[in-house]
């Protein structure tokens, strides 16, 4: 994975220092609240329910094994012994106190981290594809592009004060485990007729309370080309963006307002002035250096002899976990193994520290010492020798990480909900530990074969509701918790948003409601069609009469 | 007079900074909005008794501005509120776009925890908010000696590490 020199490690030391200093005169009062907000925010450092929230940045979902520790000392140190891993592979700590962020921000300089635009109205952290360089059909490895791309992003200094916040996701090719759609700018890996690597570029996608797919503005980018046309898309957003309504601000309501084609317009002419421009241009060699650090490990050989075949025939437990949270390698002998954050025991991405120290040493040992985020709250080993799977499994058992849920409806995106977040307007975690109570029976749970649910504690999104197979939103209905429910969204290449079924049904109700649902499903489906396909073909009546009835 | 920062330096404010409706005043520099600029500068390029500048706020089209107004010898951008940012994109088209070479300066809501990314963009003299300490505010140029995206004076990465990567 990427390692800083020492330019990096001098910039994130020197903004350490920086808001050290900011944190004092806050504290001072030399600081109003107002000023001090937007500093904090692009320091991570929100101001929650009942303490502040930390949120560390986790470029593209990559961490080594000493980042992962670091990460587990800051929980045990500073918070209550846990962290919370976000749906754009952040994490997030729920109690620091304010006084001692300065801290943390040093420990985590120490091991190539920050917590630098993960909040405020600038370009937050890159995300990508979990299975980056690992994976069979992707058409290039897309992180080493997520590289310049956040280097570019760094304190940019134009782009500190945007109409509003600014995701950017890249995907490395077709299939697209990364949401591009759904981004303030999707990024999705192409080759062109003569060969030639390059993006195609979408543009105004959006989740929050008016989700929006974003649409293509250009077909093929070439690499060379990228930032300059990066920086034409954010000039004309932060000149011609709403900043009168907050609700409004977002580049998506901007796009829609324009029209894709005069956006494109705009974006073009602004790029055909700065295409060139030596500062933006990257050339054969800039790539060749960061792909370096991408670069895959030394496999070893006579890693497959037969071990975790037994192992699968001996005990079905090992063999459903490796059928449910291992992935295919693009090299033989290896697979990817899923951590699963969704147990039982805690709230769906929550990680102890101790959790955190165990697997860091799993990497180490099993996997090159890399851990990986995926948006969907889980951690992955991306490089464990098919051998290592039975011990790997055991270990990873002991530590309540092996819950064989990958892709099942218990493997739920959730947001903290009104548990945490100042935003929310109903409980999430509470919901989400009822709906997998309920389905606790993995025989069932697998025929009902891949099913994403999404929950969000409110209409922002944080949960993904609107792109979930199922998504959950929680309401206020005067006071009361209730929850509205979709069916039919996506978040990968097939994207589309979700459709309610009908009013908002009351906490209680849920887990009854998502049963009903399972049921109409169960009835319609032809042969092992999935879920989303069945959907798609029968429509909403049949479990809208079963929901209501 | 006011003290601003003109290039990294605390310096006295010698321009006068006029409304629509003051009357210009035989002698001295002074700076007018862009509206008035449209409306008199015929009058004002013809004023012999001192210097003219230009103020521009987020809603003017920096990307059409006259040939004439990028040689003035000052520009003032107005931040209404330090989040407004869209000056910020209106400092580099200047700079970059129109090669303006004249000072460039924030006035409004300037803060000294702003004037890093502004000093990036191209601003080169500040008027830090009246309430806040001209001096404190210097202590902004020495927050960063790198940046990402080679706009700052210190050590452009990029450059240096093609130069690294060649030797």
């Amino acid at each position: 994975m990427y390692q800083y020199d020492s330019h990096d490690q001098t910039l994130i030391e020197e903004r350490v220092a920086q808001f050290r200093d900011q944190t004092r005169r806050y504290l001072a009062g030399e600081l109003s609240e107002d000023e001090f907000r937007p500093l904090r925010l692009q320091n991570g450092l929100y101001i929650q329910r009942f303490a502040p929230m930390l949120r560390v940045s986790i470029p593209y979902g990559m961490l080594s094994s000493d980042q992962l520790r670091m990460l587990g000392h800051i929980a045990r140190k500073y918070d209550r012994d846990y962290g919370h891993f976000s749906t754009r592979q952040n994490i997030q700590y729920n109690w620091p106190a304010l006084e001692s962020v300065p801290d943390i921000l040093a420990d985590l300089a120490k091991v190539q981290m920050h917590a630098i635009q993960t909040s405020g109205n600038c370009i937050r952290n890159v995300t990508s594809d979990h299975l980056a360089g690992i994976n069979p059909d992707e058409v290039a490895d897309p992180r080493p592009y997520c590289e310049m791309i956040r280097q570019w992003a760094t304190l940019h200094p134009e782009f500190a004060y945007l109409p509003r916040k600014f995701k950017i996701a890249v995907s490395g090719g077709p299939r697209d485990r990364a949401a591009t759609q759904v981004h303030d700018i999707g990024l999705q890996l192409v080759r062109d007729d003569t060969g030639e690597i390059g993006f195609r570029v979408l543009v105004g996608g959006g989740l929050g309370r008016t989700p929006i797919i974003g649409e293509v503005i250009r077909e093929f980018i070439p690499e060379r080309d990228l930032l300059s046309y990066l920086e034409a898309i954010l000039r004309v957003y932060n000149l011609l963006g709403r900043r009168d309504n907050i609700y409004k601000a977002r580049i998506k309501i901007l796009v829609r307002s324009m029209g894709a084609e005069k956006f494109r317009e705009a974006v073009d002419r602004e790029w055909s002035e700065i295409r060139d421009d030596p500062r933006l241009v990257r050339k054969p060699a800039d790539f060749e250096r960061l792909r370096t650090f991408f670069a895959p490990p030394n496999y070893a050989e006579g890693t497959d002899s037969g071990v975790s075949e037994r192992a699968q025939a001996e005990n079905p437990a090992f063999a459903r976990w490796f059928r449910h949270n291992t992935v295919a390698h693009k090299h033989p002998g290896y697979r990817a193994v899923h951590i699963s954050l969704k147990s039982l025991h805690r709230a769906p991405g929550d990680m102890t520290s101790s959790q955190m120290q165990a697997v860091a040493d799993l990497a180490d040992r099993y996997s090159y010492g890399e851990i990986r985020v995926s948006h969907k709250q889980n951690l992955l080993l991306a490089d464990v020798p098919m051998d290592a799977l039975p011990e790997l499994w055991t270990r990873l058992s002991e530590l309540d990480l092996a819950t064989p849920n990958i892709g099942t409806l218990n493997d739920m995106i959730c947001c903290p909900g009104l548990d945490f977040c100042s935003l929310a307007n109903a409980g999430s975690i509470d919901v989400a530990a009822d709906i997998t109570a309920r389905f606790q029976d993995l025989d069932y749970l697998y025929d009902l074969g891949d099913i994403r649910l999404n929950l969000s504690g409110c209409m922002n999104g944080c949960g993904h509701h609107s792109v979930g197979h199922i998504g959950v939103l929680g309401v206020d209905k005067k006071g009361q918790e209730f929850y509205q429910i979709t069916l039919g969204g996506s978040s990968a290449e097939d994207a589309s948003l979700g459709d309610r079924v009908g009013p908002a049904v009351s906490k209680d109700q849920v887990a009854d409601t998502i049963e009903a649902i399972i049921h109409t499903y169960t009835e319609t489906r032809e042969g092992d069609e999935g879920f989303l396909d069945t959907y798609r073909r029968v429509g909403m009546e049949p479990f809208k009469e079963r929901v209501y009835a | 007079m006011r003290k601003i920062i003109r290039d990294r330096a605390v310096v006295e404010d010698t321009w006068l900074h006029l409304d629509d409706e003051q009357p210009v005043p035989e002698r001295g520099d002074v700076t007018v909005s862009w509206q008035r600029w449209q409306k008199e500068a015929e009058l004002l390029r013809n004023r012999d008794g001192g210097r003219i500048g230009v103020r521009i706020n987020g809603d003017v089209p920096v990307d059409h501005l006259s040939d004439e107004l990028c040689r003035l010898p000052l520009l003032v951008l107005e931040f209404p509120a330090f989040k407004d940012g869209r000056c910020y994109s209106h400092a580099r088209l200047l700079r970059c776009r129109h090669r303006y070479s004249g000072e460039l300066r924030a006035t409004g809501d300037v803060l000294r925890d702003q004037i890093g990314y502004m000093e990036r963009v191209g601003i080169n003299a500040f008027e830090v908010r009246q309430d806040r300490d001209v001096d404190d505010a210097m202590r902004a140029f020495d927050e960063f000696s790198v940046d990402y995206q080679g706009m700052g004076p210190g050590a452009f990465p990029l450059a240096a590490r093609r130069a690294a990567a060649q030797g």
